[in-house]
């Protein structure tokens, strides 16, 4: 009789459903997995450590290249901890934008999660269902702050500018359209971003039901989903899930309801919870996140329309002066040179902020000693604590379930690697 | 659940300085507020005691969850590169000093710093150790916190902290084979190698690295009369 021994394999880390640089290290007895070791650190880029290096305003960008799919909720968590730290809050119209960018930024997230999860298993219209409502609100980035993805537009203080009047529109010239093509494609981008946003709103919960026709009573979807990782309530509060993978298991915990931030506490929307905490419930929570992120952003844009004000501190120690006010004033020529050529100092101590970013608690830990750059920055991403649970997860089940784990998880690697 | 709604974060936290206050003073901690933010500063030695206590006594503390831990050195804390303080006639000096003293034998060099919340009773906090620069050696919280696993691995790679009963405790974030903990004060933003790729030799290979260390911005702490009143009020 011959000996059985185990089998150890390597999976990524370039592989396509690793969703990144992602290797595991599995030890397999036949078809299933007896442990799973996650090798991260292959995107490590000392982020925290770069940011020892640069003023508090020049480390906004960094935020970004974290979590790269959901850009505008790191930097959320960022601007929160030095306001903290500075005792600053910003206005109350920058609170309501950084809600609806928030939420839109979730969706965003939410697409480009489910798309890719299912893609890995066995779904492939989804993607491009998915990628075509991301690409509408991709345009909303970029009208805002000229980046598409990496838009550094939150600022320690509020944003960066005030939404335009006017959506940019696809012109004729770049790719010969005809004008049937074109009106069509412009069609909801005469008025203002507002109206844009608003239009999507409008049509999105369609797009949703379609998604959901697609996957939600699907036998091959449910099949590879459902009793998938299931991580019962205790274990997930043990293991340090948030966000989704924490109300998948039937916690009900989300910091913009227990801990509100910006404008939260100000707009009505709902929690969705899981039962059974498999990648099937954790399916359904995201997909009602969608739908409640929504709803967040049309209460946002109503409100928007009707209050018009400031939308960044008048405080020119830590906001630039207008423009205007650099060229014809000499104090504010002095703002404008010390802010850009020094920063601001921040108080001394120690401030932790958070957020509820899409993949769960996105958390930023600052440590000034007075300077005008952070002493210490710790960045708490939450993937990291979710990859964590991996080998827990993945145990007993067979290799391509791992698949469907990474994509349940919602890794990036951006965020962990950090 | 309903309790906890219709307190205010005010009153949460009000509440739990107050049990922090009976529960560890006699302890040799310190418990500090600031920013509204609660941190008890515990003795090394009886962290895991400590932690064992915030995770299970539930009506008053209840920590299910530790949210974060990293590690903090603080071999240059308040230094500069650049004196504002002592202006002259003549004004700054315009020279970035970037070779300042690095005191590497402090005895408070590390801290290792736990952000925890308890969803119970919808509250944070933070403990905080400070370990010395010999023997940076502590605890691990596995027992009390399984999701510690990586975020101690991680201090450990980062900035050399060891974490006792750590069951694998090795490096998560840097390279295979990277030597040094390169979040550690003295470890220079460039690190010490690069690599490249040696036609010759037909491998990779690892030298010295060759950029030139330069402050773009530097560091400098100015005391701002805004900050300086609200402390003293």
């Amino acid at each position: 009789m011959p000996e059985i021994r185990n089998y150890t394999l390597n999976f990524g880390p370039q592989h396509p459903s690793a969703h990144g640089v992602l290797r595991l290290v599995l030890e397999m007895d036949g078809e299933v997995i007896e442990r799973s070791d996650p090798h991260i650190g292959l995107l490590h880029r000392g982020t925290e450590k770069l940011a020892e290096t640069k003023p508090y305003n020049q480390n906004i960008p960094y935020m970004d290249r974290l979590d790269y799919v959901s850009m505008m909720q790191n930097e959320h968590a960022y601007c929160l901890a030095v306001e903290k730290l500075l005792g600053i809050e910003a206005p109350i119209r920058a609170q309501y934008i950084r809600t609806m960018f928030d939420e839109i930024t979730r969706i965003l997230n939410h697409m480009m999660w489910l798309g890719t999860h299912a893609l890995d298993i066995g779904a492939m219209t989804v993607f491009l269902y998915c990628f075509r409502e991301r690409e509408d609100l991709m345009d909303c980035y970029e009208a805002v702050s000229g980046a598409r993805m990496h838009a550094a537009y939150y600022r320690v203080g509020g944003v960066y500018r005030d939404l335009p009047d006017e959506m940019p529109r696809f012109s004729a010239s770049d790719l010969q359209r005809d004008k049937s093509e074109l009106d069509r494609l412009n069609k909801n981008r005469q008025g203002s971003l507002l109206d844009f946003i608003e239009d999507f709103t409008e049509r999105f919960p369609g797009c949703v039901d379609e998604y959901e026709t697609l996957l939600t009573e699907n036998r091959i979807w449910k099949q590879r989903t459902v009793g998938i990782g299931v991580v019962t309530a205790e274990r997930a509060k043990a293991l340090g899930f948030t966000g989704p993978m924490l109300r998948g298991s039937g916690v009900e915990w989300d910091l913009r309801k227990k801990q509100p931030y910006a404008a939260y506490d100000k707009v009505d929307f709902d929690i969705p919870v899981g039962v059974n905490g498999d990648c099937y419930d954790r399916y359904l929570v995201r997909i009602e996140e969608i739908r409640q992120s929504n709803r967040i952003i049309k209460q946002c844009v109503d409100w928007l329309r009707a209050n018009p004000g400031p939308v960044m501190v008048e405080d020119h120690k830590i906001a630039p002066p207008k423009r205007a006010a650099m060229k014809s004033d000499m104090e504010g020529l002095i703002h404008h040179f010390k802010l850009f050529s020094e920063g601001y100092c921040t108080p001394p101590g120690e401030v932790y902020a958070a957020v509820e970013a899409s993949k769960g608690e996105f958390g930023v830990y600052i440590v000034s000693d007075g300077a005008n750059k952070p002493y210490r920055l710790k960045l708490r991403a939450p993937g990291f604590a979710h990859l964590m649970a991996m080998d827990e997860m993945a145990k007993g089940h067979m290799l391509a379930d791992v698949v469907a784990l990474i994509g349940t998880m919602d890794v990036v690697f951006g965020e962990i690697d950090r | 659940m309903n309790a906890t709604a219709k307190t205010t974060p005010e009153q949460r936290l009000a509440k739990l300085v107050d049990a922090l206050n009976i529960a560890f003073v006699q302890k040799n901690c310190t418990i500090e507020q600031a920013f509204g933010e609660v941190t008890l500063t515990v003795p090394s030695e009886s962290l895991r005691e400590i932690a064992f206590e915030l995770y299970r006594n539930s009506s008053t503390f209840g920590f299910d969850q530790l949210i974060d831990l990293c590690g903090v050195d603080y071999s240059t804390y308040g230094q500069v590169e650049w004196e504002t303080s002592n202006a002259s006639s003549s004004g700054f000096g315009r020279g970035v000093n970037r070779d300042a003293e690095i005191d590497l034998k402090g005895a408070d060099r590390y801290a290792v710093v736990y952000h925890l919340l308890s969803i119970e009773n919808n509250v944070r906090m933070r403990v905080k150790t400070y370990l010395d620069s010999e023997h940076p050696i502590i605890d691990s919280v596995m027992p009390v916190w399984p999701v510690a696993d990586w975020f101690e691995r991680e201090a450990f790679d980062l900035y050399g902290i060891l974490f006792e009963g750590h069951p694998d405790l090795r490096r998560i974030l840097t390279d295979y084979g990277f030597v040094g903990h390169p979040f550690r004060k003295d470890f220079p933003l460039s690190g010490h190698v690069e690599m490249r790729y040696d036609p010759e030799k037909k491998r990779v290979i690892y030298e010295p690295v060759s950029i030139e260390p330069r402050t773009l911005v530097p560091r400098v702490i100015r005391e701002d009369n805004r900050y300086v009143n609200e402390e003293s009020n």
